[in-house]
Formats: C-alpha cells, sequence, structure tokens
C-alpha cells in the first residue's frame, strides 16, 4: 500500500508539474518569448505522441510474441519524415496556407469544402481513436496494478483509476487547449507538455534499457549473446506482415488526427520539418533500441506466463529497483496522457468544426449574427467535444472489459485511418481527384476495414454472427469477412489493410475520372497541388522585414525595379529608416495597393498585398488559375486580358461621354438659338420704335403714344421671358423651396382665374366650374399650383379657337386628385401633344406672345409638388390635366 | 411710281416699325406674315424688293427664298433677309439660297433705310 | 509569381548558377533517401531463417539500428546543408526547389 501511496503521490506530483509547464509556456508565449516554445526541437519532441502507451509498454510484448516486427511500427513513420521533402513540405504549407485545422478540414477543404466529407472523416476518425483512447486508459490502469494494488482492486476501482485518469485528461485538455478559439493558432501549453512528456518517456524506456543491458546483461557484447540464445534468437519475420505493417504505419502516421494535430496544425515555421527529419527519427530509434534486449531479458528473469507488455515495469521491479520502475510507470504514464491529450483536441477540434457548429448554426435560427456570441459557442461546443471524446474512450473501456480485444486495437485503428490516405494524397498531387472520388474511396474503404477488420476484431459472434465469419454473410462464401472474393490464408489484418485501400483507391480515381469536379473544388485542388506557386515561402511568417522584402521584390515586377525602389526608400526615409526597407505599416501597405493598383487592378493589387502581409486567402491570380490547366500562362493572359478590357470599357465610357456631350451641345445650341430669337425680336420693336421716336419729325400724338406703348409692351414681354427663363432655370436645378400651405382648391382656382382674366383683352372666355368639388383642402405649394392654373387657363384664352370659347374646369378626387382644362376649341394635334410641354414650343404658330415656356414650367412644377401635368387625348377640345398626390388633398374639414 | 416693297414677317408690332420707316421713304409696302401663302403672293404683286423673315409660321425663310430664286419671274429680285438668330450659321445658309442683303435683328433703322435704298436702286 | 524574379543586387549570376544547382541536387537527394532507407530496410525480407544459416538476431539488430544510424546521418547532413544554402541561395524555396 505505501508503494501505491507514494505511487499516487508521483502521479499527482507529475501531473501537477505538467499543469505548471503547461502554464508557464501559455505565460511565456502570452509575454512574447515563444521563441525557445517554439524551436524545432519542441517540435521534433511533440511529434512523439505517435509514441503512445501501446508503444512504450506494447513494444516489448510485441517483441516477445513476434520478434522483430514491432520495428515495423517504427520503420514507417521514420521513412515518412525522412522523406518530409515528399509529402510533409507539401502537407504542411498546404495546413497553414489554407489554415487547415484537422485531417477532416483538409479533406473537406481541398474536395470543395463538403462537409459531407468532413462528417464522413470525423466519424472515422471517432470510431478509430475511441479504442484507442481506451487503450491508453486500459494500460495506465494496468500499470497501477503492477504495483500491488491489482491484488486488492476489484473491477469496480480499476474502474475508478481510468476514470480518475480520463477526468484529469478531460480537464488538461480542456484548460490548455481551448485556450484559443483560432485551431490555427497554437496551444503553447499543450505542445510544451507534450515535449516534456516526450522526453520523460523516452528517459524512462533509455533507463530502463540501460539498466537491462549494462545493469543485468553486462554490457552491449553480453547483451547481443543473450539475445542470439534466446527464445528471439533467430531472425524470423513474416515478411508479408513486416513490408504491410511498414507501409500502414506511415500511412497511419499521416492520417491520424493527434499527428496531424502536431506535424501540420502546431506547426509554427516550415523549416522545423527540416530539423524534425533527422530528429525524429532518431527519437523513433532510441525508442526501439532497447526493446528487444528488455523483452528477452524479461523473458529470462521472470516467471512464465507473465505479462510481456508490462516488462518495463516488471523486470525493474523484479530486481528491487522500485525508482527506476516508478520511472518507467511516469513514461507510460506520460505515453498515455500525451496521446489522449492531443487526440481529444484533434478530435474535438473536428467534432464541434464539422458537427455540433453546424447543427448549432442550423437550429439556432439562422445563425449568430453577434460575433462574440459565436466565439462563446465554438468554445463551449469544443469543451464538450473533448470532454465527450474522453468519455467515449473511457465507456469504451468499460464496455469492452479492458480484456484482450483491446490490445490489437492499435494496428486496427492504424488500419481505420489509414483510409483517408488516397483522399489526402490524391488531394494534393492530383487536380483531377473530386468529390465525388473521395467519397467513394472513403465509404468503400471504411465500409471494407469495418467489415474485414473492426467489427470481426471483437471476435467473432459479437457483432458480425460466426455464421457469417466461416460461411459468408447470407450464405455468400465469397464474401467471408476474412477472406474476400476467396482469397484465404492471408493475415487477417493485411487481408483487410489489403482490400479496403485497393477498393479504396480503386473507387477514389474510378469516380474522380467520371466525374466532374464543382468550380470551388477544382480552385481548391488548384490551391493545393500547386501550393508552391500560390503560397509565398516561409520567410513571410518569420518576420517584418522579411514581409517588406516580399513586397519589394512583388513590387519590383510590376513596377519596376527603379520605380519600386524609388517608392521604398521615399517610405523608409519618412519612417526615418536607414536603407531600403520601410515597416510594413497599414499606410506603406495602402499606398504600395494603390501604385500596384494602377498596373494590375485594385482587386488583384488587394489579394497580392494581403497574400504577403496577412495570411492565404483566395486571390484574384488563384481564380484565374483554375480557369485553364495552364495556370501559369493563363495567368498572364489573363492579366494582360483584365488590362484591355479595361481599357475597352474606359474607352466605351468616354465614347458615350462624348455623344451625351454631343446631345447636349446640340440641344444647348437650340436652346441658345430660340432664346436669341425670343430676346431679339421684342428688342427689334423697342429698338425700331424707340429710334423712329426720337427721329422721325412730326408725328400725331396718337401716333407717339400707340409707338410708346408697343415698346412698353414689348419690354413687358421681354421681362416676362426672362422671368420664366430664371423661373425654369431655378425649377430644373431643383433649388426651389416649396411654401407650403394650406388652402382650398376652389380659392386657388379663384385667383388662378382672376389673374389670367387681368392679363386679357380679347373674347370674353367662358368659365364652367364645379363650386362642390373644388371644396377641397390643400396642402402644398398654393402659389406654385396657382401659377401652373394661370398657365392653363391664360393659355386657353390665347388658343382656344372657338367661336364662342368654352373653358371647363373639373375636379375629381379619388385615391388622387385630378383637374382637368378642357375648351371646346379644335384642340391639339397628336404630334405636337408630344412636344407642347418641351421648352419654346407653342401650342399653335399663330403669335400669341409667349416664349413656349409656360408649359414647361407647369411640368416642371407638377413635378415639384409630386404630381403631374398631363395632356388629356379625346375631350373635343385641348384639355390638359393636372395630378395632384393624395396626400396633399387633405380631407375637408 | 414708287418702288414696291413687299414685307413678310409675323411679327405685328415689327411690320409695323418697317412698313413706317419704308412708307415715309417714299416706298409702297405690303406686307404678308404667312409663310405657305407667301410665294404666291409675290408672283402676283411682283415687287421691286422682298423683306422677308426667316422663321415664319408654315414655312422658313430659307425654303421661300430658294423657291422664288428657282422661278424666273422672281430669280432676279433683291431679297433682304432678317433674322432673331444672330449665328454665322444662319447667314451661311441664307447666302447659300441666294440673298441679296442680311440683316440681324435687332436693326438700327437708319441701316435698314440705306440697305433697302440701295437694293431698290440696284434692282431698278 | 514564382518565376522571372529580380536579379539581385551585388550577387554575380555564375555562383547563383552554381549555388542552385547545387541546391537542387541536395533536394535530389532528399528525396532519394527515404527510398533508399526503404530498400535497405526491406532487405531482411531475403535473409533466410531456417537452419543453421540463419540470420542471427543480433546480426538483424546491428543491421538495422545500423541502416538507422546511417540514414539519420544522412538526413542530419541533408538537412544542414540545405539550411546553409536556403539561407544563402534567399529565393528557391518557394518556387525554384519545385522544378527538377
Amino acid at each position: 500500500m505505501t508503494m501505491l501511496n507514494t505511487l499516487v503521490a508521483v502521479c499527482s506530483a507529475y501531473a501537477l508539474f505538467l499543469f505548471a509547464v503547461a502554464f508557464g509556456a501559455e505565460r511565456a508565449a502570452l509575454r512574447g518569448q515563444a521563441t525557445w516554445l517554439r524551436s524545432p526541437m519542441v517540435y521534433t519532441l511533440s511529434l512523439s505522441i505517435y509514441c503512445t502507451a501501446w508503444t512504450f509498454y506494447g513494444a516489448v510484448g510485441s517483441a516477445v510474441r513476434t520478434g522483430f516486427e514491432y520495428l515495423t511500427i517504427y520503420l514507417g513513420p521514420s521513412l515518412v519524415l525522412m522523406g518530409w521533402w515528399w509529402i510533409l513540405r507539401k502537407l504542411v504549407r498546404i495546413g497553414r496556407s489554407q489554415r487547415i485545422t484537422s485531417v477532416a478540414d483538409l479533406i473537406s477543404s481541398r474536395y470543395g469544402k463538403s462537409n459531407l466529407l468532413a462528417v464522413g472523416v470525423t466519424i472515422l476518425a471517432v470510431v478509430g481513436t475511441t479504442p484507442y483512447i481506451a487503450l491508453q486508459l486500459q494500460s495506465v490502469t494496468l500499470s497501477f496494478e503492477v504495483f500491488g494494488v491489482g491484488d486488492i482492486a476489484t473491477g469496480e476501482e480499476k474502474g475508478h483509476t481510468a476514470l480518475w485518469v480520463a477526468a484529469g485528461l478531460a480537464l488538461f485538455t480542456v484548460i490548455f487547449g481551448t485556450r484559443n478559439l483560432d485551431a490555427n493558432e497554437r496551444h503553447n501549453g499543450v505542445v510544451m507538455a507534450i515535449a516534456v512528456e516526450a522526453v520523460v518517456k523516452l528517459a524512462a524506456l533509455l533507463a530502463v534499457g540501460i539498466f537491462v543491458v549494462w545493469g543485468l546483461s553486462g554490457g552491449i557484447s553480453g547483451a547481443l549473446e543473450k539475445i542470439d540464445g534466446s527464445p528471439l534468437g533467430q531472425w524470423q519475420i513474416d515478411g508479408g506482415r513486416w513490408a504491410g505493417l511498414m507501409m500502414l504505419s506511415a500511412a497511419a502516421f499521416l492520417c491520424l488526427p493527434r499527428i496531424f494535430q502536431v506535424l501540420v496544425v502546431e506547426n509554427d515555421n516550415e523549416t522545423h520539418l527540416r530539423t524534425a527529419s533527422w530528429a525524429f527519427p532518431l527519437y523513433l530509434g532510441l525508442m526501439s533500441l532497447f526493446v528487444v534486449p528488455i523483452a528477452v531479458v524479461g523473458l529470462e528473469m521472470l516467471p512464465e506466463g507473465s505479462n510481456p507488455d508490462l516488462f518495463v515495469l516488471t523486470v525493474p521491479l523484479s530486481q528491487g529497483h522500485d525508482g527506476l520502475a516508478v520511472l518507467s510507470f511516469l513514461g507510460g504514464f506520460s505515453s498515455a496522457t500525451s496521446m489522449v491529450i492531443v487526440a481529444a483536441i484533434a478530435l474535438s477540434t473536428m467534432v464541434s468544426n464539422h458537427v455540433v457548429m453546424p447543427l448549432w448554426l442550423r437550429f439556432a435560427g439562422g445563425g449568430a449574427k453577434v460575433s462574440g456570441d459565436v466565439r462563446h459557442v465554438v468554445l463551449l461546443a469544443r469543451r464538450l467535444s473533448i470532454i465527450g471524446v474522453v468519455m467515449l474512450g473511457y465507456l469504451y473501456y468499460r464496455l469492452s472489459g479492458g480484456g484482450a480485444a483491446l490490445a490489437s486495437i492499435g494496428l486496427v485503428s492504424f488500419a481505420g485511418v489509414a483510409q483517408v490516405l488516397p483522399a489526402m494524397l490524391g488531394g494534393i498531387f492530383w487536380r483531377g481527384a473530386s468529390r465525388l472520388g473521395a467519397l467513394t474511396g472513403l465509404t468503400l474503404g471504411f465500409g471494407c476495414w469495418g467489415y474485414t477488420l473492426f467489427l470481426p476484431s471483437f471476435g467473432a459472434g459479437v457483432f458480425l454472427p460466426e455464421s457469417w465469419v466461416t460461411g459468408g454473410p447470407f450464405g455468400i462464401f465469397w464474401l467471408r469477412p476474412q477472406a474476400l472474393f476467396g482469397i484465404e490464408g492471408m493475415d487477417p489484418l493485411l487481408h483487410a489493410v489489403f482490400w479496403s485501400l485497393v477498393l479504396n483507391t480503386g473507387g477514389f480515381v474510378l469516380a474522380s475520372l467520371a466525374s466532374f469536379p464543382a468550380p470551388l473544388e477544382r480552385l481548391q485542388g488548384a490551391q493545393f497541388v500547386n501550393v508552391f506557386e500560390h503560397s509565398t515561402g516561409p520567410r513571410s511568417w518569420t518576420g517584418k522585414v522579411a514581409q517588406a522584402e516580399d513586397l519589394m521584390v512583388m513590387a519590383q515586377r510590376i513596377l519596376g525595379a527603379r520605380d519600386a525602389q524609388l517608392l521604398f526608400e521615399r517610405e523608409a526615409q519618412r519612417q526615418g529608416k536607414h536603407g531600403m526597407l520601410p515597416e510594413p505599416t497599414p499606410d506603406f501597405l495602402e499606398t504600395l495597393e494603390r501604385e500596384l493598383a494602377g498596373s494590375v487592378g485594385a482587386a488583384t493589387a488587394h489579394a497580392m498585398v494581403g497574400q504577403i502581409v496577412g495570411g492565404m486567402s483566395v486571390s484574384v491570380e488563384d481564380l484565374m488559375a483554375v480557369a485553364d490547366e495552364t495556370a501559369q500562362m493563363m495567368e498572364y493572359s489573363a492579366r494582360l486580358e483584365a488590362q484591355s478590357q479595361e481599357l475597352a470599357r474606359t474607352a466605351a465610357q468616354l465614347r458615350e461621354a462624348n455623344t451625351k456631350l454631343t446631345r447636349l451641345s446640340v440641344q444647348k445650341d437650340a436652346f441658345l438659338s430660340q432664346i436669341s430669337h425670343e430676346l431679339r425680336t421684342p428688342m427689334t420693336s423697342i429698338r425700331a420704335f424707340s429710334e423712329i421716336l426720337r427721329d422721325s419729325t412730326g408725328l400725331s400724338p396718337a401716333e407717339q403714344s400707340k409707338y410708346a406703348s408697343i415698346i412698353h409692351d414689348e419690354a413687358i414681354r421681354l421681362t416676362r421671358l426672362l422671368d420664366d427663363l430664371l423661373d425654369l432655370s431655378v425649377l430644373e436645378n431643383g433649388q426651389v423651396s416649396l411654401n407650403l400651405r394650406e388652402g382650398l382648391l376652389s380659392d386657388v382656382l379663384d385667383r388662378a382665374v382672376a389673374a389670367a382674366a387681368a392679363d386679357e383683352h380679347g373674347a370674353r372666355l367662358r368659365i364652367a366650374r364645379d363650386a362642390v368639388a373644388e371644396q377641397v383642402w390643400l396642402n402644398t405649394d398654393l402659389d406654385r399650383l396657382s401659377q401652373v392654373f394661370i398657365n392653363l387657363v391664360a393659355n386657353t384664352r390665347k388658343y382656344c379657337d372657338a367661336a364662342m370659347p368654352e373653358l371647363e374646369i373639373r375636379v375629381c378626387a379619388s385615391d388622387r386628385l385630378t383637374i382637368d382644362f378642357v375648351d371646346n376649341g379644335s384642340g391639339i394635334s397628336p404630334e405636337a401633344q408630344d412636344v407642347i410641354f418641351e421648352k419654346f414650343s407653342r401650342v399653335s404658330d399663330q403669335k400669341a406672345g409667349g416664349a413656349g415656356l409656360g408649359l414647361a414650367i407647369c411640368r416642371q412644377i407638377m413635378r415639384r409638388l409630386g404630381g403631374d401635368i398631363s395632356y388629356l387625348p379625346g375631350q373635343g377640345g385641348a384639355a390638359f390635366r393636372v395630378v395632384l398626390p393624395a396626400d396633399i388633398a387633405v380631407a375637408a374639414q | 411710281m414708287s418702288k414696291r416693297v413687299m414685307l413678310i414677317e409675323d411679327e405685328p408690332n415689327i411690320i409695323e416699325a418697317i412698313s413706317f420707316i419704308l412708307s415715309r421713304e417714299g416706298l409702297a409696302v405690303e406686307t404678308h406674315s404667312d409663310g405657305t401663302t407667301a410665294n404666291e403672293k409675290l408672283r402676283a404683286c411682283r415687287p421691286d424688293l422682298l423683306i422677308l423673315d426667316v422663321m415664319l409660321p408654315g414655312k422658313s425663310g430659307y425654303d421661300i427664298l430658294r423657291e422664288l430664286r428657282e422661278d424666273t419671274a422672281t430669280a432676279e429680285l433683291p431679297v433682304l433677309m432678317l433674322t432673331a438668330r444672330g449665328q454665322s450659321r444662319d447667314r451661311e445658309m441664307a447666302e447659300r439660297a441666294g440673298v441679296s442683303a442680311f440683316m440681324t435683328k435687332p436693326f438700327s433703322n437708319a441701316e435698314m433705310l440705306e440697305t433697302v435704298r440701295a437694293l431698290v436702286a440696284g434692282g431698278a | 509569381m514564382s518565376e522571372a524574379g529580380p536579379p539581385r543586387r551585388g550577387v554575380p549570376p555564375v555562383f547563383l548558377e552554381r549555388q542552385s544547382y547545387r541546391r537542387r541536387r541536395v533536394i535530389d537527394a532528399a528525396r532519394v533517401l527515404p527510398l533508399i532507407g526503404l530498400m535497405l530496410w526491406l532487405i531482411p525480407l531475403l535473409w533466410r531463417e531456417d537452419g543453421a544459416a540463419a540470420v542471427r538476431s543480433s546480426s538483424a539488430i546491428v543491421y538495422l539500428f545500423g541502416v538507422w544510424a546511417f540514414l539519420v546521418l544522412g538526413a542530419v547532413i541533408l538537412s544542414t546543408r540545405l539550411a546553409a544554402q536556403g539561407r544563402d541561395g534567399g529565393e528557391g524555396e518557394a518556387g525554384g526547389g519545385e522544378a527538377p
């Protein structure tokens, strides 16, 4: 029991230590001291979550059971890392430029941001990872048992251990895994804690190994001899499994959600990959170096039937090295916890982004309008997802009873997540890969994996009826889950991996070939496959000077070297800096963008500057690139085309402006000519008669008076003309201010008729009115309205050619107020009706003393008042209709 | 026998003014204010000088002038044209139509008299 | 975007040529390294597994981890050379490196 207490104390202390490390790292990052947190070594160490408790404890067990086969699990990822230039470099670049948050996001984003695919991959990941989390909980529980807890612990207490561990892990992950909403912002605390755990587990395993080799076997040669003399002494491997597992582990390394999380999402700098390319294989090599010696010594020293999965703990314990055993225990504990933490973060990101959030947005009534609101929901969703994922693992552990079924789950899980591989690699290397292809491949692969490996892994009769396993489903013999298409005798794992990947890849390729991708898919395809042409190099993210340099490089290409350098130098001087490179301040970026816009257009310039300065987004070039397979060529020609289109557009605008001006100029000429005529005509009379009065002698008084009155009349005519012109100009320019008053329509008409009559010296005009209908209250500019009425009445007086001229004024108030002026003359010809409201058009060519502006003014006034005036055809004589909107006619009081 | 002048103009006050000026000079003035019937009136009247306004109801002064130039009886008739649109374009049009003299309104009475005198004397 | 960069000031083009040539060969080596590793690690498939001539486990361990050490060493060398040339060569990480 003391051992147990020590263990619990050590465990708690270690957990507290990890919390402190994570907390310290977060604080350091906040203070901007994140450089050492983000060193290539930390990145490499964080990759070590690949080595879970399954490998920490299980590798030795596996070595005991199958010899050197355990190595394949480490060889595959080592090759992947060493071949970083092939795949990882591209994956990391895509992840950064597209702000990828998870494997599911990568697949969904590549195939036209399809959420269906994202949900599919998420389900796959959850199904593949949950047993794996259960496995970690089991190993922690088992390791507790080794220290004597097992003897007294009932199943219930085992469950308690696992539950405590699960709860602690969930708490840690919630605290440090959901600090930042943006999954692309790094989880400094988590990464740091994982790096520490990586050191602990490596140190633990190395310590046990060194103890075994030098302490128990007498050095290297002794150990080698011991190995040769042991049951593992002869090289014996299944060739198929050796090659197959190497491939499988390599594939799984690329697809495992937790690996993707640290490899791509948490990647801070692409150059870190370069270091990891040798450091991580080295780490894996050290992790696996002492596995065989430990296994051999364990077999030799421990009693028959001891669990080889726990040799790492039991060998030092059996030798009385409790301290070493505790260290080893901490190593295993670290392996388990770091895996669960990162897996929970990775899965929760997927679940919350692709399942919870879409559902919430759908059911929360059309989405959130307040941004803060959404942030809160996202965080909550992610936290709940983390707890859900960890608890799912715990439940799985409890339900599966922690039996041997779990031991094989590691490789089963690998095979499951490896189903993402075809869609992933196809997506980043083949532009023809389509959404339908990915969907088909994933469905086939996932289905095949579930049928041939996952379900049978629970044992015959649990999920699959025993009859299916031996005789095929419904008696279809060639569909037996472990001998598809009648191929028997294959290793079940290899069989499943082979068929699932063959069907997966085949379906993926065929469906891709047969389908035509949507535009967004094609765009994303181009961005992913040609990511190195579409994104800037890693230097863009490293510092501001590099940014300015990138801007300079781009500006030189577009503006020409001399102009660009001048621009930058000027700005640098303005900022008071020496040299060529100014700080990329917002002001400068705006200036630069404007300069560039002059060459390539505003949208392109914005996209280009944005591409260099802040993150990645869909640029105009990207859009152009997708338009054709030969992206570069197309890009160039499209840019030229855009320029020539802009030129053509400008030319068209100029032409349009020109014709408009010409039209205006013609109109102005006609107008000026008209005005000239209208002004000169009365002036001619005035001048002629004033000269007559001045020069002629012997004029009779009657003649003198007559000529003087002609001069007077013509002068008045001139004045009226000028008044009208001014009036019209004011009305047309909209400068008139309305003088709104209330009044009776009948009063306005009375005044108008009287005013028109005052001008009159011709035949008496009889006017018929409707006194009752006229009792309408108006709220409008009564003077302007009366001006219109005066004009209409005066026109009738002037132009009505009936022997007994009569004017009828009809008032009709319905939804609007209409006032019709109808006379009994011969009316206006249809051709003339079109032009009477134009300036200088006279109703008849008979001399009438007006300049032809009256009706034009009337129309302007009525439009100002919100109504209209029009000619009313078919009334016998000339008829004008004045319309007032309903709202200025107030109800009779 | 006094020379006869025919005035085709639609502004009554201008007709009155020109008539007054010319009759004081001893010229016989006939007036007409409608463009459409101007040419018939001319053939019937056979004046020694025609004073023609450009903007007339029914028919423009240019058209009347062109028509009378095509008529042998009136081809040589001196024509003084009056216009209220003082643009050089109007003068050009009048010259092309075969005008003898061209005046822009408003004119001075003395100038008008002088021109009429010269035209009447030249045509006689 | 990636090609036709402006000439860098003060760097003789001859050396640029040579540098980018070297850089591409290093990249080639980085590409080949995992293939070599795969080949070497698949060699155990050819070993005899039965009888007295069977390969002993101690030799297998020495061989497998020897290859491992060799590959790690190779990766260290390539990565440092890539890093050094990435600094000197400047341009080329983004576009130039892609072309064979």
